[in-house]
């Protein structure tokens, strides 16, 4: 008698139901769709938006089969790409009246055409890859100018400090072009000087010039520093893409530097191309500067820098700010959003060491005064904060004010995203076309299809209905294996395709060891039922066994393994897990339903038994 | 249907000489030309350039492939980009020419080849810094693999076990590895995880043949059984097996050989070597290996405890 017990029945049972219920949705194939989202703050996207999408669509006649509302924005599904193009330029014209300041990101996708209570219950089909279903690409370019004159600007804030602190006096610092000019009263100052700017500025290279009364000391950046500075601007650019990319979830990234100043981005199984570019795109910079109180009171901004800042009500208020800057976006290491010692909702904000310091001296400096947090994307500046100095700090703070919880977490991404070296611009953007995508998911398909024919059909021919037992294993495998890499929306890709076929021709190693053993015991005179039994049990050990040794293999390729391999390590890894689970129990749970009720077996059907002696 | 009705053990055993022998020769010489010849990296590990082509109409792809390889470039790999008119051609790097030399190469092939006339997009270089962190993440891998195979066998078993599978399996690995070098087929990242992957697979296969020697050693019956007459127990009581197994993970292989197209075709010929002589390694490698390092039939079974009597 070989019967499992109700508990095990029951698991087999359930896990299939949840394999099916999970590989479901990679049935029903995607849809076209188009997202409509922001890459702007203070822009939100709500139920209003919504209805005004779905009567743009309404009066443009535009038939489509459901519009859904989550945090990245209003999708609406529709029937076929011609009309998801129509839709697109509809809403574009309809939601960004005004091109040149777009309010909102309208981009194609596609979204899984599976059932609702599918994707209710966390169905979704797996998640391919760049080879098999296209990507985005992008070519970011570092604006080098940007950098280099940043850094001159804090350069020369710098030497202001440094010189005030050494008592050398001096007629202004300016930074004029490429250049940081000293100007000076006369020839013995300027002299006197010269040293200690040297000094405190061993980066740029000073030569001496007059005109008139005017003397004055011209400092040019060295060409080895500028080429730091180039490497660096890069090498932080390319972490902070890395830290966004990480933020969207993409598996696996490309983030390479090309050229002198050129970053690719290539982000594989990203059709939302909204949401990448909004990530990517939003190449902004932050600055901290003093705001000039006197010339907002009088509101007389004459030779200032004037940036809006946009209050929650609606109210946009001119900030006139100092064109000194205190820090910039590299000084900052996190932003996050907290709450302040009164509970109040606030964002806790942490700098780097020089950045602490020259913090200390500012706010020391600047109690009670005003001092805004200005975010730059595009060229374009914005206030995203402005608060009183409320008193002496360093490398740690915190921005409060009257804050909801969701603003100051907007704040703090705001901040974060400023946190870059150099401004860059997308200047190429791509999405790689699904043609040879599908024609990889075509090819892997019938490899892992003809495969299994195969080795079911030698099954069932060599070891008759324990063959056929065995090929339903192999097939609840896949099922399990599918199921798990839907579950999991790990990255399917090509490699990943070819170990799902892989992993399924070493899994019915497994079952051949078990028939094996089963044949060996009726061989040795064993009644069938005992020969189920013990061929069961005595193969466990060695499966165990050699399927732990494969494990190893594959988990050295997931810990080391990049791009390609990586796809492949995961799906490998995962199969090796459900194929011990499907060959052993669910195989046991058929031959017991098979064999196990009857009294008294007399003979099962496992191909020939051959016996020494008997020479049949 | 049985395919193997063996009535005696096989004296595999006699023959260990031989069969070791067979394989310090293939070993010597895929060495050799791994040394002479070296590998064939792809684009990952080498770096290279890649360019973007744009035709008015849609080319056939295949006669630029065609085109491109007749004019010497090796490896030409060419793919739709975004539309059917845009099309991405990835060379590999090559040595002493930059890649704005390359481009005008490749523009001077595909202005002479018939079809629509194409215009350069753009070109973009792959620099070799990259494939330095693959080779070294590559090494550290297979290191983790030598290891933790090691250590679980070594646990499971005994350390003569565990060494000789790890020998014998690693031979298969520079077989392939000779293989890759002597055709100077492409190695590319797939192939690297096919090799690891073959890696565990064989081992698998001393295991199972490790089992049955375990198994017969603690068999009170078979006591009377010399080392090499329990090896050739094992091997013979497993071959069956062992065959249809490796048989069926085969058949899948070839289907993958038939259906994957280009993209498939190394890794699975990387697979079809490791799986030929992951069988031939490990059954008569490995087994004569644990032989010459000594196994005995102690080391296995584990003294029975004694029961501790009351003594009065």
């Amino acid at each position: 008698m070989n019967r499992y017990p109700l508990w095990k029945n029951a698991l087999v049972i359930v896990a299939l139901l949840l394999g099916l219920i999970y590989t479901l949705p990679n049935f029903y194939g995607e849809a076209p769709a188009v997202q409509v989202s922001t890459t702007r703050t203070g822009v939100t996207l709500d139920a209003n938006l919504m209805s005004q999408v779905e009567s743009t669509l309404k009066d443009a006649a535009i038939p489509h089969t459901g519009i859904t509302l989550d945090n990245s924005g209003v999708r609406v599904r529709l029937a076929d790409t011609d009309t998801q193009l129509k839709t697109r330029d509809v809403l574009e014209k309809a939601l960004n009246p005004d091109a040149a300041d777009a309010k909102y990101v309208v981009a194609l996708n596609l979204l899984s055409k599976s059932p609702s209570w599918l994707s209710h219950a966390g169905a979704k089909p797996m998640y391919l890859g760049l080879d098999l279903r296209g990507g985005v690409h992008f070519l970011l370019q570092v604006d080098m100018k940007g950098a280099m004159t940043k850094r001159l600007d804090s350069m020369a804030s710098d030497l202001r400090i440094q010189l005030r602190e050494k008592n050398v006096r001096h007629g202004g610092i300016n930074r004029e072009g490429d250049t940081i000019t000293l100007h000076f009263r006369d020839a013995e100052g300027r002299d006197a000087a010269r040293g200690k700017v040297e000094d405190t500025l061993p980066d740029l290279a000073w030569t001496l010039s007059e005109s008139g009364a005017d003397f004055v000391l011209t400092g040019r950046m060295k060409q080895i520093a500028e080429k730091d500075i180039r490497e660096s601007a890069i090498k932080q650019n390319i972490l902070t893409l890395q830290k966004r990319v990480n933020e969207l979830g993409v598996a696996e990234p490309i983030i390479q530097q090309q050229g002198a100043d050129r970053i690719v981005v290539q982000l594989p199984g990203v059709q939302d191309v909204a949401k990448a570019k909004d990530l990517i795109g939003r190449t902004a910079t932050l600055e901290v500067r003093l705001v000039d109180q006197e010339a907002m009171i009088s509101g007389n901004a004459e030779g200032l820098e004037v940036y809006p800042e946009r209050a929650r009500n609606g109210v946009v208020t001119q900030v006139p700010v100092r064109k000194q800057v205190i820090l910039t976006g590299e000084r900052f290491e996190t932003a996050q959003a907290s709450f302040d010692d009164a509970n109040r909702p606030a964002v806790a904000v942490k700098l780097d060491s020089t950045g602490g310091r020259i913090m200390r001296t500012v706010t020391r400096e600047n109690l009670k005064k005003m001092m805004a947090i200005l975010l730059f994307e595009k060229g374009r500046g914005e206030a995203i904060s402005v608060a009183t100095i409320q008193g002496e700090f360093g490398d740690r703070f915190q921005i409060t004010g009257q804050f909801s919880p969701q603003e100051t977490n907007t704040l703090a991404i705001l901040i974060r995203s400023g946190a870059l070296a150099a401004p860059m611009d997308i200047i190429e953007e791509r999405v790689i076309g699904p043609s040879l995508g599908a024609e990889n998911i075509d090819k892997g398909f019938h490899s892992t299809l003809w495969g299994f024919i195969a080795i079911a059909v030698f099954m069932i021919g060599y070891y008759m209905v324990f063959g056929f037992i065995s090929s339903a294993a192999l097939a609840a495998n896949l099922l399990f294996l599918i199921a798990l890499l839907s579950l999991l929306q790990a990255t399917l890709t090509l490699p990943g395709i070819a170990a799902i076929a892989l992993t399924l021709g070493m899994a019915i190693d497994a079952n051949v060891l078990i028939n094996e053993r089963v044949r060996e015991e009726l061989r040795n005179g064993v009644s069938p039922q005992a020969a189920i039994s013990a061929g069961y049990d005595r193969a466990w050990a060695t499966i165990l066994d050699s399927n732990i040794t494969t494990l190893i293999a594959g988990l050295a390729l997931l810990i080391f393994g990049s791009g390609p391999v990586r796809g492949f390590a995961v799906v490998h890894c995962l199969g090796i897990l459900t194929s011990m689970f499907s060959a052993v129990v669910v195989s046991r749970a058929l031959v017991n339903l098979v064999y196990g009720r009857a009294r008294k077996l007399e003979k099962v059907s496992i191909g020939t038994v051959w016996k020494p002696g008997t020479g049949a | 249907m049985e395919f193997f009705r063996i009535r005696r053990d096989i004296p595999f055993m006699r023959h260990a000489l031989v069969f070791n022998a067979i394989s310090v020769i293939t070993f010597l010489l895929a060495v050799f030309f791994l040394a002479t010849r070296g590998l064939h990296l792809s684009v990952e590990f080498t770096g290279g350039t890649l360019m973007e082509v744009n035709y008015s109409e849609a080319p056939n792809l295949e006669t630029v492939r065609k085109a491109l390889t007749d004019s010497g470039f090796s490896d030409p790999q060419v793919q739709n980009f975004g539309t059917a008119r845009d099309v991405m051609i990835r060379l590999p790097l090559v040595k002493d020419t930059d890649s704005a030399k390359v481009s005008q190469q490749v523009m001077a092939t595909l202005d002479k080849a018939e079809g629509p006339k194409a215009e350069l997009r753009r070109v973009e270089y792959v620099g070799p810094q990259v494939g330095k962190e693959l080779a070294a993440d590559g090494s550290l891998a297979l290191m983790l693999v030598i290891f933790g195979i090691v250590l679980y066998l070594a646990m499971r078993f005994e350390w003569r076990f565990a060494v000789s599978a790890i020998i014998a399996n690693l031979h298969d690995v520079v077989i392939i590895l000779g293989f890759f070098a002597a055709f100077q087929w492409e190695f590319s990242l797939p192939v690297l995880a096919a090799v690891l992957a073959v890696l565990g697979y064989s081992v698998n296969e001393s295991v199972v043949v490790f089992d049955r020697v375990r198994e017969v050693f603690r068999n009170p019956r078979k006591r009377t059984m010399t080392v090499p007459q329990v090896l050739d127990h094992a091997i013979t009581s497993t071959i069956s097996r062992t065959i249809i197994t490796h048989g069926s993970t085969q058949m899948m292989v070839l289907s993958m050989l038939l259906f994957g197209g280009q993209a498939l075709h190394y890794f699975a010929v990387a697979l079809t070597i490791g799986i030929c002589f992951g069988i031939y390694s490990s059954v008569l490698v490995a087994s004569p290996l644990v032989m010459w390092l000594g196994v005995k039939r102690e080391q296995l079974v584990k003294p029975p405890k004694q029961k501790q009597e009351a003594v009065v």
